[in-house]
């Protein structure tokens, strides 16, 4: 049963042209920075903020609304003698598989071609698992509200507190706390956002010269080795799936 | 066959000077070859040190020398320390003959003028907590040259107190050491004057050369790397050249303090990479010339505390952590004609005082225009950014790095600076690298 509803809705998703769309237009913005920049690390590193923000960006905000407007299709499956679960993890499925796909296509194999090394599959990896977080924190907020405006300013919201609003932050308990050693503080609070754990993953494939001092060697060593990798892997695995699990409790107990 | 034993210097000089006037006339040559054949006898004395003859040690063959005496070593391996020279006399190994002192202390002890020693393997000097031991100790001496030894496991490598005009050439040092504290440094100068330090290598010591007072030396085509401590070291060291020298992957770079009147140039300071490591710390130093450097891959390419009066120009600094960290306490430094290429920050500095000039360098974090095409950019540059001002006063802020707020405060800053000093700028930059 889940199949049939996940393939239904890839089908209503890629007809939708706007997962097409994302996917050329990650696909233009790849090659276009792989073939103009000379110095390919630094064509790695422009590439890097449009992976961390607008994967996110786009998955959120496409999740949220597509929810909201398939609502009359969700009522439609509630009806028949099929699991809410089911729906709903084949609903999270069908808009991960296509928006992975479109990432895959524009992004991860344009990286891999360019980079057949740890720093392409690093870019493939993250950009994969922001997509993963960042829908299932899409559903998340479709399920707990019903007001489809409100939805789509909570996951804005959400977007820019994640990419923006948790960096200052940060930056603002660094500066009040700024006599105590933090390195530690440091790590804690980077796995908090997903977007911070995926740019220090990826900047430590990328940037050598970024990791800087006893701080730096700090990070090299926790998320370098392979018990960080792994510690890493495990969180951004956190960050989707409870998320999910919680959307699909509120949407179990939500009267529709 | 006559022997000349000796000439008055005034006679020779009236020679010398008579051959001159007839130069290009037959007469110079004969007159010179007659000096030749005359002289040369009278220095010819030979010993041979060989383990099936005669004379089986080098202490020895060194008793028996006379001033101006050579003493051929031939291979095998000798037991011997504490081997003393106090006359003019040449050593030479043939076959690399092997001096193994079995950590029983120095090697050679010279205190002479005019002494050559070369061809020697020496090893295991062996060390202690008291003094200073080394596989060649040079004291109050003139005109030393160690040419071509290779020295293993040694405390010190060769250490020159107190000496004038020594020339130390292409010698091999290498120690295996693994802390500060037991390991001495390879070629060690204190108190010398005009040395001549040449293509040597050294490896594994605390620091690969170290100088404390000594000036008008010469420190060309050495290799310094993996050292325990420093590549080069040096303190109250005026007047003193640094040409080609390599500095590899030391522990802590390279720091050099309290001198004056130093000139660097064309030397590569590559990979010291960690925390506290310098590509070079410039502490004190004063009235210098820096040109034809290039710093790669460094944590910190240059660090410079109470410097003055320095030019630096036409150097390289590639992908460092920091190109430059300037401290406040810096002034009149000139930065001319340098390229900044991929350094995640090309100045970092802790103040807002800035007495130092940063025109017509190449930053290729520039991102000004050149309407007028003569190839320096219309709007002034400033190398300081917000992060990195950040990042020095807070390491743990680098949890933010590449971060898209930290990007967006950058720029803001770059429009109106308000934390970052503003007197730090380059009214110049080129838009183009220097092809240096």
């Amino acid at each position: 049963m889940m199949r049939k509803i996940i393939k239904y809705v890839l089908g209503d998703i890629i007809r939708n042209k706007m997962v097409l769309v994302y996917t050329i237009l990650l696909f233009v913005i790849s090659l276009s920075v792989f073939n103009i920049e000379t110095n390919t690390s630094k064509g790695i590193l422009s590439l890097l903020n449009i992976i961390l923000l607008i994967v996110p960006l786009t998955c959120i905000i496409f999740s949220t609304i597509y929810i909201y407007n398939s609502s009359e299709f969700i009522e439609l499956l509630v009806s028949q003698p099929i699991k809410r679960k089911t729906i709903w993890y084949s609903l999270y499925f069908g808009l991960v598989l296509s928006l992975s796909l479109a990432y895959i296509i524009g992004i991860g194999l344009p990286a891999l071609y360019y980079f057949p090394n740890a720093k392409g599959l690093m870019i493939l990896v993250v950009g994969l698992f922001l997509t993963w977080v960042f829908v299932s924190i899409a559903l998340l907020i479709a399920g707990s509200s019903r007001d489809k405006t409100k939805g789509i300013a909570i996951a804005i919201v959400s977007w820019l507190f994640f990419a923006i609003f948790y960096d200052i932050l940060v930056l603002f308990i660094l500066f009040q706390f700024q006599d105590y050693p933090l390195e530690g503080a440091m790590i804690v609070l980077s796995f908090l956002n997903p977007i911070d754990l995926s740019r220090i993953q990826l900047l430590l494939q990328i940037d050598a010269a970024a990791i800087i001092g006893y701080t730096g060697a700090v990070f090299k060593i926790f998320f370098g080795r392979g018990l960080g990798i792994l510690i890493c892997v495990l969180s951004m695995c956190a960050w989707f799936l409870i998320p999910l699990w919680l959307s699909v409790k509120i949407f179990q107990k939500r009267d529709i | 066959m006559f022997k000349i034993t000796f000439i008055p210097n005034i006679i020779l000089n009236y020679l010398f000077k008579f051959s001159d006037k007839l130069k290009g006339s037959r007469y110079s040559l004969s007159i010179s070859l007659i000096l030749c054949i005359g002289i040369s006898p009278s220095y010819a004395g030979v010993i041979i040190v060989d383990k099936s003859q005669a004379i089986q040690t080098v202490q020895q063959g060194i008793s028996q020398a006379k001033n101006g005496d050579t003493v051929y070593v031939q291979a095998g391996v000798y037991h011997e320390s504490k081997l003393i020279i106090e006359k003019s006399i040449t050593l030479i190994g043939k076959g690399w003959p092997v001096i193994d002192a079995q950590n029983k202390g120095e090697i050679f002890f010279i205190r002479s003028r005019n002494v050559w020693l070369q061809g020697f393997k020496l090893q295991h000097t062996g060390r202690s907590d008291l003094k200073e031991i080394g596989a060649v100790m040079i004291y109050d001496s003139y005109a030393i040259t160690v040419l071509n030894n290779q020295i293993e496991d040694a405390n010190f490598g060769i250490s020159v107190q107190n000496s004038k005009c020594c020339t130390i050439k292409d010698n091999h040092i290498k120690a295996f050491n693994k802390d500060e504290v037991l390991s001495g440094n390879g070629i060690h100068g204190w108190k010398a004057d005009s040395l001549i330090i040449i293509g040597n290598t050294i490896s594994g010591h605390r620091d690969g050369l170290y100088f404390e007072f000594v000036k008008n030396s010469l420190i060309w085509r050495n290799v310094s790397t993996q050292n325990v401590r420093y590549g080069i070291h040096f303190m109250f060291s005026n007047n003193n050249t640094y040409i080609g020298n390599i500095f590899e992957k030391n522990e802590a770079g390279v720091a050099v303090m309290f001198s004056s009147k130093i000139q660097m140039y064309n030397n590569y300071f590559y990979d010291n990479w960690g925390d506290a490591t310098y590509g070079i710390l410039l502490k004190e130093i004063t009235d210098s010339h820096i040109s034809g450097n290039s710093f790669v891959q460094n944590t910190i390419a240059l660090q410079m505390e109470g410097c003055s009066r320095i030019m630096i120009f036409k150097n390289k600094f590639i992908n460092n952590g920091f190109a430059l960290k300037i401290q406040a306490s810096c002034d009149d430094n000139a930065f001319t004609s340098n390229n900044f290429i991929a350094n995640t920050f090309d100045i970092a500095t802790n103040g807002t005082l800035v007495l130092n000039t940063f025109d017509g360098n190449y930053w290729d974090k520039y991102e000004g225009y050149d309407l007028d095409r003569n190839k320096i950019g219309d709007i002034s540059f400033h190398p300081v950014s917000l992060y990195s001002m950040i990042i020095a006063h807070n390491p743990a802020a680098l949890m933010l790095f590449r971060s898209f707020m930290v990007t967006l405060l950058d720029k803001s800053e770059k429009l109106m600076p308000i934390i970052t000093p503003e007197s730090l700028v380059d009214h110049f930059p080129h838009m183009k690298p220097f092809d240096l």
